[in-house]
């Protein structure tokens, strides 16, 4: 059983969900990434989920597109994001995933980017742009490397791609909650429970809802339905409105609050 | 009228390594569909009726293919003729594409049309067709691109079009593609996004060269017509490489005809400010296509440059790379101010002013021509006509009182 299998199986034991929190590797710099991510997990995410940095991240709302741009400026590529996850692993036992478009994949080599990916102790990876048409090689890396690789669904998928990505998929599946690209929104759409209903009738593989889930109250109302959450977007407009030690301390609170919610179901 | 090809792509769109779809989950559906759609269209007599009604009578096709006689006899080598994309409805070969979408997303009840534009020209076509048709409609536009292009911007305002302006990135076509495809990843439902080159997730590569293609269909009919012989040469530019996959493929199964794409080398291509995505690029993945890309070494897209909105662009369609790789075509480039030099040279020599884009297919004619035989043939398509770059030209160019 994976490390990210594992987590899900625990939490659900226990009668939690899952809180899986995103940021995006070297922003706002390198260092203060390393930081956040230990404290995310100090504060109850129980998944990180790391993004990395790309000049046209055409799936992100203008949150994640600006940090984005902000880490690349800071200099973060990828050989040192996987240095970051190195370091990261030293310090933490908590499932690390990378979640990257598939050009900076492909450019780095398939075999070349699971087997670093893997050695940095990542334990899967989510490519976004990367339906299952297209990832048969990139999945048999990962695979060969160890690593659990996180397919998407979203509420356009029909039955028969819901069984494809279902099967596609290991460690848990990515339930994409909308239409549209991430970012911070006000309310959860009621289609997502449509759509996690579905995916159950496929497969009992874990699935987490992303894309939009922004408050303690979202990830009640997810909780409902699915084994996870995934916070992104929130997160990064929290780093981005805060400044030195603030930034430690918001994301603290609030991921202990997203956290709360989450053992509440 | 419309191709059905045997060869490329498959039947997920692949033309060898390049094409494919990489895109959200969230738009494979509609990929789907308007991939099942434009089957079903391409073998419906009443939508190449209607096809071919509104190509006649509202584009103005057939275009001309010029003898250009002045031209010739300047270059003192081959016999040139141009292809009159320019003489297009609106001004560009852009429509032609268009039409054929828009019959389609009315097949598919999709009632809002999104596009990217650089030049303006793909946003004025696409604008002209959703005022023809009544559809709403929304152009995504670099700011880099709204200051160069005005008078397109306008334009479209004018036809009943928002034109929504991209402030992110290098505020060019790239930007622009990227946001409309945000655009329509969040509205897909009732969103028909009429892609303007031969670039993106499968269909459209296929779909937009299939449409694209009346160019080549009518040039080889007319040069057969004028000279009982197929053309050694035919010369493009290339952006995302809709005019030129458009007169090529037709081509492409007569090897004794020689496809030369031109792509923007901007300042020069060894002082890495171009849009050379062919001639030094490396095969990469943007807006959904594997293609050639320009990139850097951990596969991050690079910023380009051309003084031409329309091929400033980082990737290429996906059936130039596949072209490239077979060596069924060559891709060369040429420089700004080749381009400005061949603008100003065919507007004096045939009373025709280009637009920037064809400029440096001009300008490498212009450089190629002469080394050619008397009784070879070139044909250059001219996809646009200049009056959209009049206004950014006389700012940099001086011309005799």
């Amino acid at each position: 059983m994976s490390r990210i299998e594992k987590r899900f199986k625990e939490l659900k034991d226990c009668g939690e969900k899952a809180l899986v929190c995103f940021l995006t590797a070297g922003y706002p710099d390198l260092q203060t990434s390393e930081e956040l991510i230990c404290e995310v997990i100090r504060s109850g995410a129980d998944i990180v989920e790391l993004g990395v940095p790309f000049s046209d991240p055409l799936a992100d709302g203008p949150s994640i597109q600006a940090a984005s741009d902000r880490a690349l400026a800071a200099g973060a590529t990828i050989h040192k994001v996987m240095d970051l996850v190195k370091n990261v692993r030293k310090k933490v036992d908590s499932p690390l995933v990378l979640m990257t478009y598939y050009n900076p994949v492909q450019k780095f080599g398939l075999n070349e980017f699971a087997r670093t990916a893997a050695d940095a102790g990542a334990d899967g990876v989510i490519v976004t742009d990367l339906p299952p048409e297209e990832a048969g090689e990139w999945k048999a890396a990962a695979q060969a490397a160890g690593l659990d690789t996180v397919f998407l669904l979203a509420p356009t998928s029909t039955d028969e791609r819901i069984r494809r990505v279902a099967e596609m998929s290991s460690g848990f599946i990515y339930c994409v909650s909308r239409t549209g690209v991430t970012g911070k929104r006000s309310d959860v759409p009621s289609e997502v429970g449509d759509l996690i209903e579905r995916i159950r009738l496929a497969t009992d593989k874990p699935v987490a809802v992303g894309f939009g889930v922004s408050a303690p109250d979202h990830v009640r109302a997810i909780s409902k339905w699915a084994d996870g959450v995934v916070v992104g977007s929130a997160l990064i407009d929290l780093i981005a409105q805060n400044s030195g030690n603030n930034v430690i301390s918001e994301v603290k609170s609030f991921v202990s609050e997203l956290k709360s919610a989450a053992r509440e179901t | 009228m419309l191709d059905q090809p045997t060869k490329t792509p498959d039947a997920l769109g692949h033309f060898g390594p390049y094409g494919g779809r990489y895109v959200p989950e969230t738009l494979i559906p509609a990929l789907d569909e308007l991939s099942a759609e434009y089957e079903k269209a391409k073998s419906d007599p009443a939508f190449l009726k209607d096809l071919e009604y509104y190509s006649k009578e509202f584009i103005g096709r057939p275009t001309p293919l010029y003898f250009a006689e002045r031209l010739t006899e300047e270059l003192g080598g081959a016999r040139v003729y141009i292809k009159r994309e320019d003489l297009c409805h609106t001004g560009a070969h852009k429509l032609n594409n268009v039409l054929g979408q828009i019959l389609l997303a009315k097949r598919m009840g999709k009632p809002r049309i999104i596009a990217e534009t650089g030049a303006g020209q793909h946003g004025v076509a696409t604008a002209t067709a959703c005022a023809l048709f009544g559809f709403q409609c929304e152009v995504y536009m670099g700011e880099e691109d709204i200051k160069r292009q005005a008078l397109n911007v306008f334009r479209m305002k004018l036809l009943g079009a928002k034109v929504r302006p991209v402030t992110t990135g290098s505020k060019t076509l790239k930007d622009a593609t990227s946001e409309a495809i945000r655009d329509w990843v969040t509205n897909v439902r009732d969103t028909h996004y009429i892609i303007g080159s031969v670039v993106g997730p499968h269909p459209y590569p296929m779909m937009v060269r299939d449409f694209q293609s009346v160019i080549g269909h009518e040039a080889k009919a007319q040069i057969l017509e004028k000279e009982g012989r197929l053309p050694d040469y035919v010369i493009a530019c290339v952006g995302g490489g809709s005019n030129a996959m458009g007169i090529f493929y037709p081509f492409s199964d007569d090897p004794e005809v020689k496809l030369i794409g031109v792509e923007a080398a901007g300042h020069g291509i060894e002082t890495g400010v171009h849009c050379a995505t062919l001639g030094v690029g490396s095969p990469g993945v943007l807006h959904g296509a594997m293609s050639y890309l320009l990139q850097d070494d951990y596969g991050q897209v690079l910023p380009t440059h051309s003084i031409s909105a329309g091929l400033d662009y980082p990737g290429v369609g996906p059936e130039h790379s596949y072209f490239k790789d077979k060596n069924r075509a060559a891709y060369v480039a040429v420089t700004d101010e080749e381009a400005l030099d061949a603008f100003r040279f065919l507007s004096q020599i045939e009373g025709i002013i280009p637009a920037l884009e064809p400029a440096h297919a001009v300008a490498y004619a212009r450089k190629f021509v002469p080394s050619l035989g008397k009784n070879e043939l070139v044909i250059v398509n001219l996809s646009g006509r200049g009056d959209k770059d009049v206004e950014s030209v006389s700012k940099i160019m001086e011309v005799p009182e």
